[in-house]
């Protein structure tokens, strides 16, 4: 039925081409994922982190491109904002789409899961920002989804909240074992919670890196500082006097 | 350094010192709280919406009893208590209001769903746009009294013509309001809807009509006033029944008491459905609500 390689991989992409006609933002990007394996993509502003994760979540419609594309069906966008809709209440968000009862067991539990249980019939704009990240990661959990797209999704929030909120994703990633790709521009994020850290400039990977630390990730590690300068010097951010420990 | 001079040439000019403490902006010394001139238009009067028409009423009542307001330009404001409580003897006020309002609620009603289903198709769909909305802005154009003439020949003056005449008018800004909510849902949304694989008609149900409902109802509270007003308007031409039918048969025969039961009555109307939409509005956008406060 499918090709092997998707057998093990979540994402299985080859030569992926992304652009309009007058720039070439995805330039022949190769990529796998494994089941389960949670990947954050660090990449500067405009260099196609975004692009790249439209593609794989098929929201790029206007875009021209070519290259092989597997993802699976059962896929799970995070946005970097919410995105609920204001005229539905939490619940409704959550199991938007989904069918009957089981549909709003499925969705009570996920609530629960993200700590807002009780909060069920809640408008969206009751709701602190952090807390309506919470119910978007529950829209995106109650699927199941085989491979969680995360754009950004902590951008928006305040310094204390994100910590929390890493805290919360690992723990549910830990849970439900979705392949994810987190794209990012905060590098220390990238450390605390990723296997595996590309980097993409100018629409290719230039930074495939294992991160091999226990969990949680202690960001007063040497390790964690020596992962951190490499990935800024990566990036093309030379912190003058800071030398990797 | 201006501002300490400043200061010092108020202490100088001889005001108090708790008029400079205002004026010179440091305060440092008395300690006492800056302020600041007020730009806004201050704390809401208890029942200030009713002063003025209390106002107009008062010199109504005051004009007739000082015999300064001849009563055949503007009968007295008991002159018309009396005439509604006469036409009510008679029956005419409660026969020709049921005429009056069944009238507007047809038409109302008619051109709510035709309006609505003109922009949902419009909003939709392109090929629904590019038929519907070019014509519906054309007849926008058009004063609606202007097609009245057309509308006799074509309905005579019955109440085909009256009702058609208010279908016609109220069309129009359901339309345009519910149209332009469709437009301008967010784009994000449609995302997301695609993201969740959600079905084209949960799509419609879930995202696309209950964000178009704060324009939609928008669209009907200016309709019913459009409705209103153009009941007036079919029914002073060539009508044998309703408000304003009796309004114009009070002026033949001069009577201007009648003429006012009649305003009033439209005012009444007019106030009351407007307030009825817009506590249709507080129901149903209970999620803005919570936003508002």
């Amino acid at each position: 039925m499918a090709p092997h390689a998707s057998q093990l991989n979540a994402v299985h992409v080859r030569n992926l081409v992304r652009g309009f006609k007058s720039k070439t933002i995805l330039d022949g990007v190769d990529l796998d994922i494994a089941e389960g394996e949670f990947v954050a993509l660090l990449g500067k502003s405009g260099s196609g982190k975004s692009t790249f994760l439209r593609a794989l979540a098929g929201l790029d419609h206007d875009v021209e491109g070519t290259g092989t594309l597997e993802t699976p069906e059962n896929l799970s966008v995070v946005f970097q904002d919410a995105r609920l809709l204001p005229w539905r209440t939490v619940i409704q968000n959550v199991t938007l789409g989904l069918p009957g009862a089981n549909g709003q067991d499925a969705g009570r539990k996920a609530l629960a899961e993200v700590g807002l249980a009780g909060r069920e019939t809640a408008w969206p704009n009751q709701l602190s920002g952090g807390e309506q990240q919470r119910v978007a990661l529950a829209r995106s959990l109650v699927r199941e989804p085989a491979l969680l797209l995360a754009d950004e999704p902590f951008g928006a929030l305040d310094a204390l909240t994100r910590i929390k909120m890493h805290a919360l994703l690992r723990e549910l990633c830990a849970r439900h074992r979705p392949a994810v790709l987190l794209v990012t521009h905060d590098v220390d994020e990238a450390i605390s919670l990723a296997d595996r850290i590309l980097v993409l400039d100018e629409g290719r990977f230039v930074e495939d890196l294992r991160i091999d630390m226990p969990e949680p990730r202690d960001h007063g590690d040497p390790r964690f500082a020596e992962f951190r300068s490499h990935l800024l010097r990566s990036l093309g951010v030379n912190l003058p006097g800071r030398k990797a420990a | 350094m201006a501002t300490v001079w400043d200061a010092a040439e108020v202490k100088s000019t001889g005001r108090s010192s708790r008029q400079s403490a205002h004026v010179a902006l440091p305060a440092t010394k008395t300690g006492a709280p800056r302020v600041r001139r007020r730009l806004g238009p201050g704390p809401a009067i208890p029942f200030g919406l009713q002063i003025g028409p209390a106002l107009l009423v008062l010199l109504w009542v005051g004009g007739s009893a000082l015999g300064l307001i001849d009563p055949r330009i503007l009968s007295a404001p008991w002159t018309v208590v009396e005439a509604f409580g006469r036409l009510i003897e008679q029956g005419r006020l409660q026969d020709n209001f049921v005429t009056s309002a069944s009238r507007a609620l047809i038409g109302l009603s008619i051109g709510l769903v035709i309006g609505t289903l003109l922009a949902v198709i419009a909003g939709l769909s392109r090929i629904g746009e590019a038929l519907i909305d070019g014509p519906i802005q054309i007849k926008r154009a058009i004063p609606t009294l202007a097609l009245i003439p057309l509308l006799i020949l074509w309905f005579g003056i019955g109440e085909g013509m009256k009702v058609t005449t208010i279908v016609l008018a109220v069309i129009i800004p359901i339309y345009i309001h519910t149209h332009n909510a469709l437009r301008s849902i967010d784009s994000r949304y449609v995302e997301l809807a695609e993201t969740l694989r959600m079905s084209q008609k949960d799509f419609i149900l879930q995202v696309v009509l209950p964000g178009a409902l704060p324009g939609f109802l928008l669209g009907l509270r200016f309709a019913v006033t459009l409705c209103w007003v153009s009941l007036v308007v079919v029914e002073q031409i060539n009508a044998t029944s309703g408000l304003g039918y009796m309004i114009d048969l009070a002026r033949t025969y001069g009577q201007t008491d009648v003429i006012l039961v009649g305003l009033v009555v439209y005012v009444l109307l007019g106030l009351v459905s407007d307030g009825l939409v817009r506590l249709l509005e507080r129901r149903v956008l209970t999620w803005r609500r919570t936003l508002a406060n």
